[in-house]
């Protein structure tokens, strides 16, 4: 082993934009340095490359202590789009694309994407449910062997 | 800080091979080392984003990230992975003698 990361490829497993976020900006930025990257949504993670639902990825509201707020000020109607509305204009201001433009940035970068079978199964989604730049809905044995020979990073 | 000696130039380069001083850089460096990063030769195209990184870096006082150059010099990201597979903006940077963008996106 080097002394340098060659390959890395990072599992999206939460639906929710600061779930999905910290993946997709350490492959973007995997990519900038010249390492080999796959991203892989499970579970949730998928939302962030099903067509329908890329454009409305929200921010958890409730059970996130990280939004210093009480929970059940975070279950009042409204509460998640508020914050996620927050955040956005944020990002914005410093240039953080939002997830459909991110996500055409990682595909041109030439990073991996891939669906999980398992998750597509159990949510009843289809192949043709997801962006272009997904290359397959793979097994975990598939993800294994496209992950050979580098690091795995869950999140 | 190190002194590296490229196409017959002693420059001032940091641990990862950067120049500190934009002002030694010249054309026959760029293309040494690019050829050092496995580019060889440097094509018109190259040379493009080589030229903008440099002019941004004179702007701006920082070289643009992958996702700003794809957006504002011309050369489509796609295109900007293909001519500097192993990073475009470190790498043009790299060439164009000036300092590594340090944004994250």
């Amino acid at each position: 082993m080097g002394d340098t990361i060659e390959k890395v490829s990072i599992i999206i497993s939460k639906g929710s934009l600061e779930g999905i976020y910290p993946g997709l900006i350490m492959a973007n930025g995997a990519r900038a340095e010249g390492i080999e990257a796959n991203l892989f949504f499970t579970f949730f993670g998928l939302d962030a490359i099903h067509t329908k639902r890329l454009e409305h990825i929200k921010v958890a509201a409730v059970g996130n202590p990280g939004m210093h707020m009480a929970s059940l000020i975070g279950v009042l109607p409204g509460m998640s789009a508020i914050a996620t509305h927050m955040m956005e204009k944020k990002m914005e201001a410093f240039d953080i694309p939002g997830i459909p433009e991110f996500m055409e940035l990682i595909g041109d970068t030439g990073c991996g994407m891939y669906g999980c079978k398992a998750s597509v199964d159990l949510f009843g989604f289809h192949e043709d449910d997801f962006i272009e730049q997904v290359q397959g809905i793979i097994t975990v044995g598939e993800f294994y062997e496209i992950a050979t020979g580098g690091e795995i990073i869950f999140t | 800080m190190p002194v590296d000696t490229i196409a017959g130039t002693p420059v001032d380069v940091n641990e990862e091979g950067f120049l500190t001083d934009p002002s030694q850089w010249n054309d026959d460096i760029a293309v040494e080392l690019a050829r050092r990063e496995g580019i060889d030769p440097m094509t018109e195209r190259h040379w493009e984003v080589v030229r903008f990184m440099r002019a941004e870096y004179e702007a701006k006082g920082t070289g643009p990230t992958v996702r700003v150059l794809g957006k504002t010099s011309g050369v489509s990201v796609k295109e900007l992975y293909l001519l500097f597979p192993k990073g475009p903006a470190k790498l043009a940077a790299k060439i164009a003698g000036i300092p590594k963008p340090r944004g994250c996106i």
